[in-house]
């Protein structure tokens, strides 16, 4: 496929040397400023602290210091058995966070050969896209707001409570629900909850073209954003950014449609949402159609949704039925088993990579055979993808290194973990 | 297990990727590539520390993985042996969170000649034309002392990784420009995500319990 449709010219962005990620000022001007923009403050979404060095209003170095939100969850997850470790999960990237859930479970899942059940695996679709819209709700709403429109903010964040109502309606929470489970999903969706979603869905697509029309006939918004941070899809690749961003490059890659997809995307398909300009802009607007896109992958979740069960049926790995446990005991003995102990993972190293709102994310495990992991480390894609945060910012103005950090969007639960 | 089952678990990683494989030993010569691993579909190549780079940029140039994905160091420490290193139990002390018969199936080998693996993860992304986005992952040893050399200056994108992987685990990557600690504090001791880094004890920063 090629990188781009139309033959369009990039600038020249190199990778920045001698420090790949880091901006350094080329002279030492005596009036060059240099001030810390966070780790407290709004527009950095969350506590990230960039040193950012001024020359006048000229961003000419910026450096990104993180760390600040790392609570060592993959050394906590080391200590845990594998069912008790995935509530840690969502807290990562806690504004996809179904996304970190699942991805954990088909990492196990992966390293147990265990065959998830079709309806969970259709089920664990609707909830990712759910995630997704909810993570791109905020992250327009948020960005807006680093744009000075605070309006769109309150929009968002009152959609996004529609978001989490389905959550709630399921689950019993709102955030982190711990839904996921290793062999399939914790209960089935329960009854009144397609005409409640349909409804979602039918509000949503209402609100998102308000938002588009909001922002795309805004004279400001467009200045602010069009050409400001061009993303070169080559350079962007070769600082590992993937997701929203390199599609928004133009390069048309998803995880969920390559190599045909993982889990329920296989049957359901999916296009990937591209644009061509790789600019700011370009970010934004790719975000907002793949809301579109995630509330389309929602309808067919819920027109095509196969019966069955919602989870595996190997009772070495997936607790019990409840209502088994007062008649057989064997079921007993199976959930004290895997309440106290847990269930062993053969050994050896697996990658699972998902799709989640901000590009690949996947869980790099490495089991020893023992009912806890070895290690864990997350693929995080905002980790990653602040590293090119300083070549996109050289030479521009300050507020517009606040449009491109919002536009990149990164979680700061992602980068620190 | 099935087929089936596998298309389904680990779509993303495509065919194990042997002809790479063979390839690279062709160009780079017999003994690059140590031993190869096959675990659930992913392809792992064992290279010399040494010819790290010159792996990845052969893998780079002329198999077009493109993408470096990530660069994740694991602390095997203690992996092959009968109490594999769950903290809290020891010789002087009984770990309550670790039941008796909670014994390991099998005791695994040494899945390494030494302490540190650090592996590689790669991706194709811009140079396939067919969709068939395959991935491998290049694996390197080292003990403690050790460098393994930066993969930076091959892939940019390994900055952030090898930084994390020096803070967390004590992996010194030689010729990497800027390796100072990035999750921890700069003055932190230690490297916490090695499995001797004791989970409880350490001191309350920022109190005068210090």
């Amino acid at each position: 496929m090629a990188a781009t449709e139309a033959p369009k010219t990039w600038p020249k962005l190199e990778v920045l040397r001698p420090v790949p990620s880091e901006l350094h000022p080329e002279t030492d001007n005596p009036d060059l400023l240099e001030i810390n923009l966070g780790p407290n403050h709004p527009s950095t979404h969350g506590v990230l602290r960039l040193v950012t060095t001024l020359d006048g209003e000229i961003v000419v170095g910026l450096k990104c210091e993180i760390g600040y939100v790392h609570t060592g969850i993959e050394k906590n997850i080391e200590q845990k058995t594998y069912w008790k470790a995935i509530p840690y999960v969502p807290r990562m990237d806690y504004l996809s966070f179904f996304s970190g859930e699942t991805a954990f479970c088909m990492a196990v899942e992966k390293a147990l050969e265990l065959e998830v059940p079709r309806r969970a695996e259709w089920i664990r679709v609707l909830f990712q896209e759910l995630a997704r819209l909810h993570s791109h709700l905020i992250f327009l709403g948020t960005g807006s707001v680093d744009l000075g429109g605070i309006a769109l903010l309150f929009y968002c964040f009152r959609a996004r409570d529609e978001v989490l109502d389905l959550f709630e309606m399921v689950t019993g929470q709102r955030m982190h629900p711990r839904y996921c489970q290793v062999g399939g999903v914790a209960e089935d969706l329960p009854r009144g909850f397609e005409p409640k979603c349909r409804e979602m869905i039918a509000f949503m697509r209402d609100q998102v073209d308000q938002y588009d029309e909001l922002i795309a006939a805004n004279p400001i918004w467009s200045q602010r954003t069009k050409g400001i941070g061009v993303l070169p899809p080559d350079f962007a690749l070769q600082m590992g950014m993937t997701g929203p961003n390199l599609r928004a490059s133009g390069v048309p890659y998803d995880l969920r449609t390559a190599n045909g997809g993982y889990g329920a995307y296989r049957e359901i398909g999916y296009t990937p949402v591209t644009e061509q300009a790789g600019d700011t802009h370009a970010r934004f607007r790719v975000r907002i159609e793949e809301m579109r896109a995630s509330l389309d992958v929602i309808e067919k979740v819920l027109d095509g949704i196969p019966e069955g069960p919602v989870i595996a049926d190997d009772r070495k790995v997936v607790l019990p039925p409840r209502h088994e446990l007062h008649t057989s005991m064997e079921s007993l003995i199976h959930h004290f088993k895997l309440v106290t102990e847990g269930f062993t993972v053969p050994a050896g190293e697996v990658y699972a990579p998902i799709e989640s709102a901000r590009g690949e994310f996947g869980f790099h495990m490495v089991s020893d055979g023992g009912p806890k992991p070895w290690r864990v480390r997350l693929r995080s894609p905002s980790l990653v993808l602040l590293q090119s945060l300083a070549a996109l910012c050289q030479g521009v103005y300050l507020a517009d290194l606040i449009a491109i950090l919002a536009s990149i969007d990164p979680v700061l639960g992602d980068v620190d973990r | 297990m099935s087929d089936a089952l596998l298309q389904v678990n680990s779509p993303t990683w495509g065919e194990p990727d042997h002809a790479a494989a063979d390839r690279l030993e062709a160009a780079l010569g017999q003994g690059v590539v140590e031993r190869r691993v096959e675990h659930r579909g992913e392809l792992t190549l064992d290279v010399p520390v040494e010819r790290l780079p010159d792996v990845c940029r052969h893998l780079r140039d002329a198999e077009g993985y493109d993408l470096l994905s990530s660069v994740t160091g694991v602390d095997y420490l203690g992996y092959e042996g009968e109490v594999a290193g769950y903290w809290g139990g020891g010789a002087d002390g009984r770990d309550l969170n670790r039941s008796a018969s909670a014994g390991k199936r099998a005791v695994p080998e040494a899945p390494g000649p030494k302490r540190f693996g650090v592996s590689v993860a790669l991706a194709k992304v811009l140079t396939v034309a067919d969709g068939d986005h395959r991935r491998l992952r290049v694996r390197v040893w080292v003990d403690e002392g050790e460098a393994v050399p930066t993969l930076t200056g091959v892939y940019p994108s390994a900055d952030f990784h090898e930084r994390e992987a020096w803070d967390l685990l004590g992996i010194e990557f030689a010729g990497h420009p800027n390796l100072r600690r990035i999750l921890m504090p700069e003055d932190w001791g230690g490297h916490p995500q090695r499995k001797d880094y004791p989970l409880g004890g350490e001191p309350v920063q920022f109190s005068d319990e210090v």
